[in-house]
């Protein structure tokens, strides 16, 4: 999130003006278009979702009507998966990637372009589905059939917005792929490579590997809806349950998709604020590479309640728990890099230490899910809901925040508002905790998920969610207001703001001049 | 310095508080009433202490690293960063640990399957939005009724106050003996649904065109409540599930009401389409 | 220079078209092939009857309750079976009846798709006659018997006593 206004050097002939964002090609300027439009759609989601609070503070229905509140529901999780998250990755991987690894850009830079503006357009069209006849799709953000059947045009569009943000995706990949095998500075193998780049070389390629599996899952969808197949149709001969299967394959890699890449960042900031080398870096690198294969093999677990052989269910309960092993092993390699260190708090590392604390909530709340009878219990109730904010939103959410706090200095050449930005982090992780811890014992009452209106058992902690969930959304407001102020000036950041950083990025000047590394950095 | 740790107490106060107060009251699982449940429970229970004691340890060690290893107090880095031997044990220890968990949930499992030997068969479908009951097998073979959301319109849009079931109950309950093996088959007339009563821990998902099952065995009699939990469109949060678990002596009495009753309107079967 | 690397451009596009033309028909020629491919190797053939060992034996000493179930969807159709329920014993060849009938004042075409309760049951149940698969039309008010004739392997575990075998009419699209 960052204007890079510095020009070094003599041939930097880049259009001015919007041109210059429509036709670059150069890494940083498509970072930052990837980050802001990923805030974009993380203020649209957000919107979202204080609508869905907004309904669900009080018992009735007062704002939005049953229809309306399942398409906020669909969208909202739509909109932050693909709109929000994924960007906010694949912009820090196109800013820092290059950096980390000695480039001077990324491997297919028109294609980057490409692939940037697929993005808009796929927003686009999510956001106007709420304003054509039917409205935006309904059937949750899984969209399973026969019900995503039923619905109208909203639905045909939101499946066409999915394909376009899936080639996008895929493209983005291919390009990160190439860049990080082939085009590291002299001297940078492989096992030396910041982790942030491992993560995402992984994550690229489950991305590659998962993707065309949701755009045929899609497209079947599409089929059947309007040209008479019936893939997902028992009266065909289909089988709804079908869907689910290929949906999964794609969802579970998704979510690691999600959070490897936050594996990375915390893994860069912690051992900086710690002044201590990452403890046991190759197995992390291991540990991410076990988390991605595991994750291809555990997809039904999500599908616990539709009536599987008990074989089917143990399986997929044994490979689930199994996954527990090396995402341990990664806590324990981060608490022990802090042990003996001599630790600072900037807010990067605030962030990384909540996301540490948090994601490890969220980690026991997946184990305990995994465990079949009691994942019959939760499923589909709040208590998932809570499970996968806690990964997702202090987990994924907190990295990158941890991420933009982390690098804005080399980014714009300006440290941003310390006290504010820790305040954004207290507000954040106490607001967070008021909205999802409740939604445990919500789920574990019995209180489903994707309903309008509830019984009058849930009334207050469903007001106490509520209320952190309005207050977690206006923090962001703040987060808004600190990038902003750090963009337009602040204290002049050095070169390398933190003491204790390593990796190459730090050895280029503050802001980060447009081009970098044209003569390959000699690693030792 | 002192003004964080003093939040930091603060906060875990409060939330040492409200978990607190979610244990053993409304915010927690219901009572459960059949084995199935109680095995649930158990395990849910145990994994909860075996989750707070890794806590307690992992963030015992990086609390005490973030208030001894800082800078501030002059901490200086120590430059070890692997050691074969730690990683081997904190690799090995949670696999031991999951094995542990794994076991007790294996049994549980293959119980929840055996729907064999069933004493009466009950078949639930799922429409958009309200539920339909068939007894197929047993005592009470032929009797088949819709059964939906019973509370007033007038509830929902906030004109009247709202009663102690509200949004939970239906006009009429699936009745079944206490102490005898139920079996309920699900299927759906349209879109996905799923039958949940969490008090006899079953969740099936029903699916048009294919059926499913499922079994409880309800300890004592009582009126449990449920929902539809798999997004079923506009409605969904308006199809509850009403099981009435009675003595036996009063289910064949309700039995030999509701025979009497379907004798007088035979043709009410044709309705759903 | 320029020249050339137009040309490689040209031949490349050529290429890439060609390429994504064959891909294409390849989709179409998938459904052909998907039928051939489970002719020769036998899998998911729904309309051959089951073949059975002429030798199977009848385990007297077991009883097992078939519960038979119907279901109709989006079309106003009567469909039930004849009895609710029969008991049999594994090996023994049995033949139960559905019937259904067309309430409308239209023809109507439909098809049923069998389903199994538990699931397992499906791999002990030969069918030798079965209406699965197959469309049927009924004129206005008319009705129709249907036999299902199968036995139950012997195989079964000893566990199972009472089984559910369950049929869902699905109206037919006009034209198919």
């Amino acid at each position: 999130m960052a204007v890079v206004q510095d020009v070094h050097g003599h041939h930097d002939h880049h259009p001015s003006g919007i041109m210059r964002w429509v036709m670059t090609t150069n890494h940083k300027d498509i970072g930052t278009m990837y980050l802001w439009f990923s805030f974009a759609m993380f203020m649209v989601g957000g919107f979202l979702a204080m609508g869905i609070r907004a309904e669900l503070f009080m018992p009735g229905i007062q704002i939005l009507e049953p229809q309306l509140f399942n398409s906020f529901t669909t969208l909202h999780g739509l909109i932050m998966v693909f709109g929000a998250i994924m960007p906010a990755f694949v912009g820090l991987a196109n800013w820092q990637v290059p950096l980390m690894v000695g480039a001077p850009d990324m491997a297919f830079a028109r294609m980057n372009n490409w692939s940037f503006w697929l993005l808009p357009v796929a927003g686009l069209l999510l956001i106007s589905s709420f304003f054509v006849p039917g409205g935006a799709a309904a059937g949750g953000w899984t969209f399973y059939p026969p019900l995503s059947a039923q619905g109208g045009l909203g639905v045909d569009m939101m499946i066409f917005a999915i394909h376009i943000l899936g080639a996008s995706s895929i493209m983005g990949s291919i390009n990160i792929i190439t860049t990080i095998l082939n085009m590291r500075a002299p001297g940078m193998t492989l096992m030396k490579m910041p982790l942030f780049v491992w993560t995402w070389l992984i994550t690229a390629y489950l991305l590659v590997l998962v993707m065309p599996v949701l755009a045929g899952c899609v497209t079947m969808l599409l089929t059947d809806r309007h040209f008479g197949t019936t893939f997902f149709n028992a009266a065909g001969g289909g089988d709804p349950v079908l869907f689910q299967h290929i949906f999964w394959f794609f969802g579970h890699p998704e979510v690691y998709i999600m959070i490897l890449p936050a594996f990375g960042i915390v893994s860069e900031i912690i051992p900086t604020f710690s002044r201590k080398p990452l403890f046991g870096y190759s197995s992390m690198v291991y540990a991410t590479a076990s988390i991605a294969i595991l994750s291809c093999v555990v997809w039904a677990h999500h599908m616990f309640t539709v009536g599987m052989p008990a074989v089917g269910q143990l399986f997929f309960m044994y490979a689930t728990m199994l996954i527990a092993v090396p995402t341990g092993v990664k806590v324990f390699n981060w608490t022990a890099t802090m042990w003996r260190g001599s630790m600072t708090f900037e807010t990067p590392m605030l962030f990384s230490i909540g996301f540490v604390f948090l994601f490890v909530i969220g980690g026991f709340s997946g184990v305990v899910c995994a465990i079949v009878p009691i994942d019959i219990q939760v499923q589909d109730t709040y208590y998932v809901i809570a499970h996968f904010h806690y990964v997702l939103v202090s987990g994924a959410l907190f990295s990158i925040f941890g991420a933009v706090y982390y690098w804005l200095p080399k980014w714009t050449g300006h440290m941003y508002d310390t006290k504010l930005a820790n305040l954004h982090f207290w507000l954040s992780m106490i607001f967070f905790n008021v909205a999802f811890f409740v939604q445990h014992f919500l789920g574990l009452a019995g209180m489903p998920r994707r309903i309008p209106d509830y019984s009058l058992q849930f009334a207050d902690f469903n007001m106490i969610s509520s209320i952190g969930a309005f207050g977690f959304g206006l923090t962001q407001l703040l987060f808004l207001y600190v990038v902003i102020k750090c963009i337009r000036g602040g204290e002049k950041a050095a070169d390398k703001p933190w003491e204790g950083a390593t990796t190459l990025e730090w050895t280029l000047p503050s802001p980060a001049p447009y081009h970098s590394f044209e003569t390959p950095p000699v690693i030792k | 310095m002192s003004s964080k740790s003093v939040m930091a107490l603060l906060g875990s106060a409060i939330l040492a508080f409200y978990s607190s107060m979610a244990f053993s009251s409304k915010y927690f699982h219901p009572e459960p009433q059949s084995v199935i449940a109680q095995e649930t429970y158990d395990q849910h229970i145990t994994a909860l202490w075996i989750c707070l004691a890794i806590f307690i340890v992992v963030f015992g060690a990086m609390f005490y690293s973030i208030l001894k290893h800082r800078k501030s107090v002059g901490h200086k880095a120590a430059n070890f960063h692997h050691s074969t031997v730690v990683e081997i044990i904190w690799t090995a220890i949670p696999l031991l640990i999951l094995i542990a968990m794994a076991f007790p949930a294996t049994r549980t499992v293959v119980a929840m399957k055996d729907t064999s030997q069933p004493d009466i068969t009950i078949k639930a479908t799922g429409y958009q939005w309200m539920w339909g009951y068939d007894y197929l097998q047993g005592e009470g073979e032929g009797i088949s009724f819709f059964s939906k959301l019973s509370t007033p319109v007038a509830q929902l849009e906030g004109k009247e106050t709202k009663g102690e079931n509200y949004l939970l109950e239906v006009d009429n309950n699936v009745v079944v003996p206490v102490g005898k093996k139920i079996r309920v088959i699900t299927t759906a007339n349209d879109v996905l649904h799923a039958w949940w009563v969490p008090a006899f821990g079953v969740k099936q998902d029903a699916i048009p065109g294919f059926i499913r099952d499922l079994w409880f065995t309800a300890n004592k009699p009582g009126i449990f409540r449920g929902q539809c939990v798999e997004l079923c469109g506009k409605d969904h949060g308006y199809m509850p599930i009403v099981v009435e678990v009675m003595e036996a002596d009063k289910y064949a009495q309700w039995v030999a009401e509701k025979k009497k009753a379907s004798a007088a309107v035979m043709n009410t079967a044709a309705v759903g389409n | 220079m320029t020249q050339s690397v137009t040309k490689i451009n040209i031949v490349m596009s050529k290429k890439l078209l060609i390429f994504t033309v064959v891909m294409f028909c390849f989709g179409y020629a998938l459904v052909p092939m998907y039928e051939k491919f489970c002719e020769v190797t036998g899998i998911n053939n729904l309309l051959q009857p089951d073949v059975v060992d002429k030798n199977i034996k009848v385990d007297m000493s077991r009883t097992i309750a078939i519960e038979l179930d119907a279901n109709v969807r989006g079309m106003p159709w009567q469909f039930k079976p004849l009895q609710s329920n029969v008991k049999i014993h594994p090996g023994e060849s049995i033949e139960v009846m559905y019937e259904i009938r067309n309430d409308s004042d239209q023809e109507i075409s439909g098809q049923a798709i069998p389903s199994y309760s538990p699931r397992f049951l499906e791999k002990y149940m030969k069918k030798f006659e079965c209406f699965c698969f197959t469309k049927q039309v009924l004129k206005p008010g008319e009705a129709r018997q249907m036999p299902v004739k199968f036995v139950i392997d012997p195989q079964i575990p000893v566990d199972v006593n009472t089984v559910t075998i369950s049929y869902t009419f699905f109206a037919l699209q006009p034209g198919k």
